[in-house]
């Protein structure tokens, strides 16, 4: 059914991302189908959507951060008496439920890029009056919320998308975001801070674009003051930090000022584990790195789509895998159904099974080698890109007069000695995270990330990174300046992770590097965006129609 | 630090084949009371090495944990306890991890492992 989507005005880029990925979380596959409402331009806040059921979107709108409301919609027109034609056309068992004298209810009127006084509010509430209302008004806490919504031309110079016609919607609301979150978990009462902490209304659309759910196990390989996790934890994640600098992750502030104290601060269960730890040199137990070809076969065939539940991708791995003693209470969470849907797709279940009892003597060692190195439902972060905060690896050097070779540690300083550390280039961290997402994700989980991209001319290119295990299903772009923007990047992991796949990326990142990353390095970004603008000769005196030339419509500037 | 980060973590120093499990010095062990949460215990159980579980909460002072485990043993709310004990609940607040092979201590202070490597071991 088509329901009306209704959206905050900002952040544009992120608005159907968000949906999308929150109708997928919730377990609705296919991808949405949009259409635009009559006149309106894509940047408009109207949308509409086609969702499976009410249920769906409602939990949609109300997860989401930007989505006002998702309305039932009843009626729409150019002019009130359109409206009203379309109103009354609307199927009756449809609207009789909701008009019962049991219910109440409560209109609001509302416009986009005017404000209506409290008196037309009141007559376009009374023009209503065809619609045979029989329950109580009820402005505090209504059974029904109904919305007269209504957009214009104003001919205000305000900065909002071009209207080229009057157009008016009324519809029963559904469910809308919960935007109290927003001044509960803004920055500015936070209580351990860092200069690049992440805003709190991004860092829920990050965590809603990673799918974050109760139970799910999410990373932060740059996690600084924790700010991106604060947003996983409220969804319910089970969180996990690393940080290469570890004033930030062990000390903060002092006892109550510290990365803990920020989950404290609202009650959220603390992080699973914070280390100082270094992206470009993980730390993590290697899990098995080669798998059989075959494996891979079936894993991309079958999960092109990627519509079965994660529990039957991970016991279809673990079935068709060359690894022994696997049976099917190895693999906790996939149930009998899957089992069945399982021996449906790929029709070996009984040969598996006598496989399997034939070699069983092998240990659980094997099964515990191919999970582990899939242990992250997913990855989200901030990775330093050099603007406001430059990355760091370890492998730094002592520069010690004379001394050419590397450093070596004297032994009777080993303890206690503070390693220095080396610049990290954007091509080279970006590339880390890759590897490590491809290697740590479950299947079909989910990397979320932010990548600098520089403006031209109102011109972005958007060349983002690439890795065979990975498919981008969403790149959101945020206008920091005239000159740069930084893109939230939503790659979902489609394939597994094994040495010929880790070559072909190595390769896909060289060229990646060659071609697009290198004009972003060598302080060229950082310059581009703080180095001052020098203005041609002659075009001061031009300001002022300058100004008048300036475009009504600001755009993703919002 | 949990012993659910322990059984992640490996040396990573360059040359050292096989870095897991690291060895476990202790100077200061809390517990903190941590939700009880069956599903994520279900969801991490086949992602353990037991062995490396085992041995680390011994170093830690608790010896309820079954030498050998499998995953029938998930349906006992008794073993499932035990785990979430032994996984989430004791921290190794002040101490180090050691490394199998070159003996390299990874201080953990204040509950924060530090597994930044030196100039010479990258």
């Amino acid at each position: 059914m088509w329901y009306l989507c209704v959206f905050f005005h900002r952040l544009l880029d992120y608005r159907r991302a968000e949906v999308e990925s929150l109708a997928e979380m919730l377990g609705f596959f296919p991808s949405l189908e949009w259409r635009l409402p009559e006149n309106q331009h894509p940047d408009s806040p109207f949308h509409l959507v086609n969702l499976p059921s009410e249920d769906v979107a409602r939990n949609i709108a109300n997860r989401s951060i930007l989505v006002k409301g998702i309305y039932e919609l009843w009626g729409e027109g150019s002019s009130l008496e359109q409206l009203e034609e379309s109103i009354k056309s609307y199927p009756e068992d449809r609207k009789l439920p909701y008009l019962t004298c049991e219910t109440t209810f409560k209109v609001t009127v509302d416009s986009f890029g005017k404000a209506i006084s409290f008196q037309e509010q009141n007559d376009r509430i009374k023009s209503l009056a065809y619609i045979p209302f029989k329950g109580r008004v009820n402005l505090k806490n209504p059974d029904i919320n109904f919305w007269l919504m209504e957009t214009d031309d104003y001919g205000a110079h305000n900065g909002l998308p071009p209207v080229v016609q009057r157009r008016i919607f009324f519809g029963r609301l559904v469910g809308g975001a919960d935007r109290k979150l927003l001044p509960t978990y803004e920055l500015k009462s936070r209580r351990y801070l860092g200069p690049t902490a992440m805003d709190a209304e991004v860092a829920f659309l990050m965590a809603n674009q990673a799918q974050v759910m109760p139970g799910k196990l999410v990373y932060d390989p740059f996690v600084g003051t924790g700010s991106i996790l604060v947003a996983a934890a409220h969804f319910g994640a089970m969180t996990m930090g690393a940080d290469i600098d570890i004033r930030a992750v062990r000390d903060g502030r002092g006892p109550d000022c510290n990365v803990w104290s920020n989950f404290k601060q609202y009650g959220l269960p603390l992080p699973v584990a914070l280390l100082r730890a270094d992206n470009n040199l993980p730390p993590w137990r290697p899990g098995l790195k080669e798998r059989l070809d075959h494996l891979l076969k079936i894993e991309t065939t079958l999960f092109k789509h990627c519509t079965l539940p994660r529990c039957v991708k991970d016991m279809v791995l673990v079935l068709v895998s060359p690894i022994p003693s696997i049976k099917e209470d190895d693999m906790p969470g996939a149930s009998a159904s899957a089992w069945t849907v399982l021996h449906k797709v790929t029709g070996k279940r009984s040969e598996t099974e006598e496989a399997l009892r034939n070699r069983n003597h092998a240990g659980p060692k094997h099964l515990t080698c191919l999970a582990a190195f899939i242990i992250f439902d997913a990855i989200i972060c901030d990775p330093p890109y050099g603007v406001r905060a430059g990355g760091r690896k370890s492998g730094g050097r002592k520069l010690l007069k004379g001394i050419v070779a590397p450093y070596t540690v004297p032994d009777d300083k080993r303890t206690g000695h503070i390693p220095s550390t080396a610049p990290y280039s954007l091509a080279e961290c970006v590339h880390d995270l890759l590897d490590l997402a491809a290697r740590m994700l479950v299947m079909g989980g989910r990397l979320v990330y932010f990548y600098p991209v520089l403006r031209e001319n109102d011109v972005v290119e958007n060349h983002f990174p690439e890795h065979p295990c990975f498919k981008l299903i969403a790149s959101s772009e945020q206008i920091l300046s005239s000159r740069y923007s930084r893109v939230l990047l939503t790659m979902v992991k489609t394939g597994s992770y094994t040495e010929k796949v880790a070559e072909a990326a190595t390769i896909k990142h060289q060229e990646f590097k060659e071609n697009y990353v290198k004009r972003l390095e060598d302080g060229n970004l950082h310059s581009s965006v703080f180095s001052p603008v020098h203005p041609q000769l002659g075009e001061e005196t031009d300001s002022k129609s300058c100004k008048e030339l300036k475009p009504k419509y600001r755009g993703k500037y919002v | 630090m949990r012993l659910f980060t322990h059984n992640m973590l490996s040396s990573n120093i360059k040359g050292v084949a096989n870095g897991f499990p690291l060895r476990i010095e202790v100077d200061q062990v809390v517990e903190k009371q941590v939700d009880f949460n069956p599903d994520f215990l279900k969801n991490m159980f086949p992602k353990l090495e037991w062995k490396a579980l085992v041995d680390a909460a011994r170093t830690m002072g608790y010896t309820e944990l079954p030498e050998e485990a499998d995953s029938s043993m998930l349906e006992s709310e008794e073993f499932l306890r035990k785990l979430h004990h032994a996984l989430l609940e004791l921290h190794l607040e002040e101490g180090a991890l050691v490394c199998p092979e070159t003996g390299r201590k990874f201080p953990v202070n204040k509950g924060i492992p530090n597994m930044l490597l030196h100039e010479d071991e990258v």
